[in-house]
């Protein structure tokens, strides 16, 4: 029994690890100065985050928000934010003044929500905790022969969405290549006589008599 | 033992951290999609502590949906930014107003 009790103190532990710096990170998002530290405390949340996740028996996920969603598109904010260079004055005014509505609206919200979710709906009584898993259960495995079976389809379509944002992402941000010497058909189309043959009136050089009294000195 | 109202509260917590942040940083769109960030980490967590306490696996294939859209979103948005930062040099949102919203 006491051996329980360990145990269940030391999940409780890791929650309030996690979820204390899941929250201070998130805070620090929203009010650092500079963009860059904002995506590195962005990245401290969705490290937390995931650790909260493997305390919910959600590995693959977790492993899956630090790995793909951290290591990839959090560098590519942190590639975006250093390209950009910006001014953080005229990025930081107006600070001050949205900061009592941002704050009310957002406790307002937290306050709804936790109403609706707190402990007297999903407290312990009525959502009991689920027995663990046994030790050879694979997370993997299960969320594998969901997405493989029931959720093919639904699998392809993401990979499509992947697909249109690769090419939407790199269409937009293309600019061509500079040395191409390929013509523009229309252009070559539209030119006319007068854009490219310039006819110059001009006086020769030495007239023919002058010509023939040099030749007779 | 932590219950289930303990994680749906710290979501909640972060979500309403996305909103103010949405409201805070209103010039800066860069925060702007980070603050997004925050509010889509925010409702997986939902999904995950909702299928852990359920005992129902596909919440968390719902969580690898929303992971991949939200990566979707977060990059073609991202490259507009960055189309637009090369046309105006600016990030402003008060400067994007060519469309006369």
């Amino acid at each position: 029994m006491q051996n329980i009790g360990d145990v269940m103190t030391m999940q409780q532990v890791m929650f309030y690890i996690f979820s204390g710096l899941a929250l201070f990170a998130g805070s620090m998002v929203i009010v650092s100065k500079n963009p860059v530290r904002a995506v590195l405390f962005l990245v401290l949340t969705f490290i937390s985050m995931s650790g909260l996740w493997m305390l919910l028996e959600a590995e693959f996920l977790a492993i899956t928000l630090v790995l793909v969603y951290v290591g990839a598109v959090m560098v590519l904010f942190l590639f975006v934010v250093m390209m950009l260079d910006i001014e953080l004055a005229s990025v930081r005014e107006g600070f001050s003044r949205y900061l009592p509505v941002g704050i009310s609206v957002s406790v307002l919200v937290v306050v709804a929500l936790v109403s609706a979710v707190g402990p007297k709906e999903f407290g312990l009584e009525k959502v009991p905790a689920p027995a663990p898993y046994p030790v050879d259960f694979s997370n993997v495995k299960a969320l594998g022969e969901l997405l493989y079976t029931q959720y093919l389809y639904p699998f392809e379509i993401a990979a499509i969405l992947l697909l249109v944002a690769i090419i939407a992402a790199i269409s937009l941000t293309f600019r061509g290549r500079r040395e191409s010497k390929a013509p523009n058909p229309s252009q070559q189309v539209q030119v006319r006589k007068a854009d490219r043959i310039r006819l110059v009136k001009m006086k020769p050089e030495k007239t023919g008599e002058e010509r023939e009294s040099g030749s007779i000195i | 033992m932590v219950a289930l109202s303990d994680y749906l509260t710290v979501s909640a917590i972060l979500f309403g951290l996305g909103v103010a942040g949405i409201f805070i940083n209103r010039k800066n769109i860069i925060t702007l999609l980070m603050c997004i960030e925050l509010l889509l980490l925010s409702v997986n967590t939902n999904f995950v502590a909702f299928s852990h306490f359920s005992e129902d696996m596909p919440g968390q294939v719902f969580v690898f949906f929303i992971l991949t859209v939200a990566a979707v979103e977060s990059a073609i948005g991202l490259a507009i930014l960055v189309v637009l930062f090369r046309r105006l040099k600016t990030i402003n949102v008060e400067d994007l107003d060519s469309l006369k919203g």
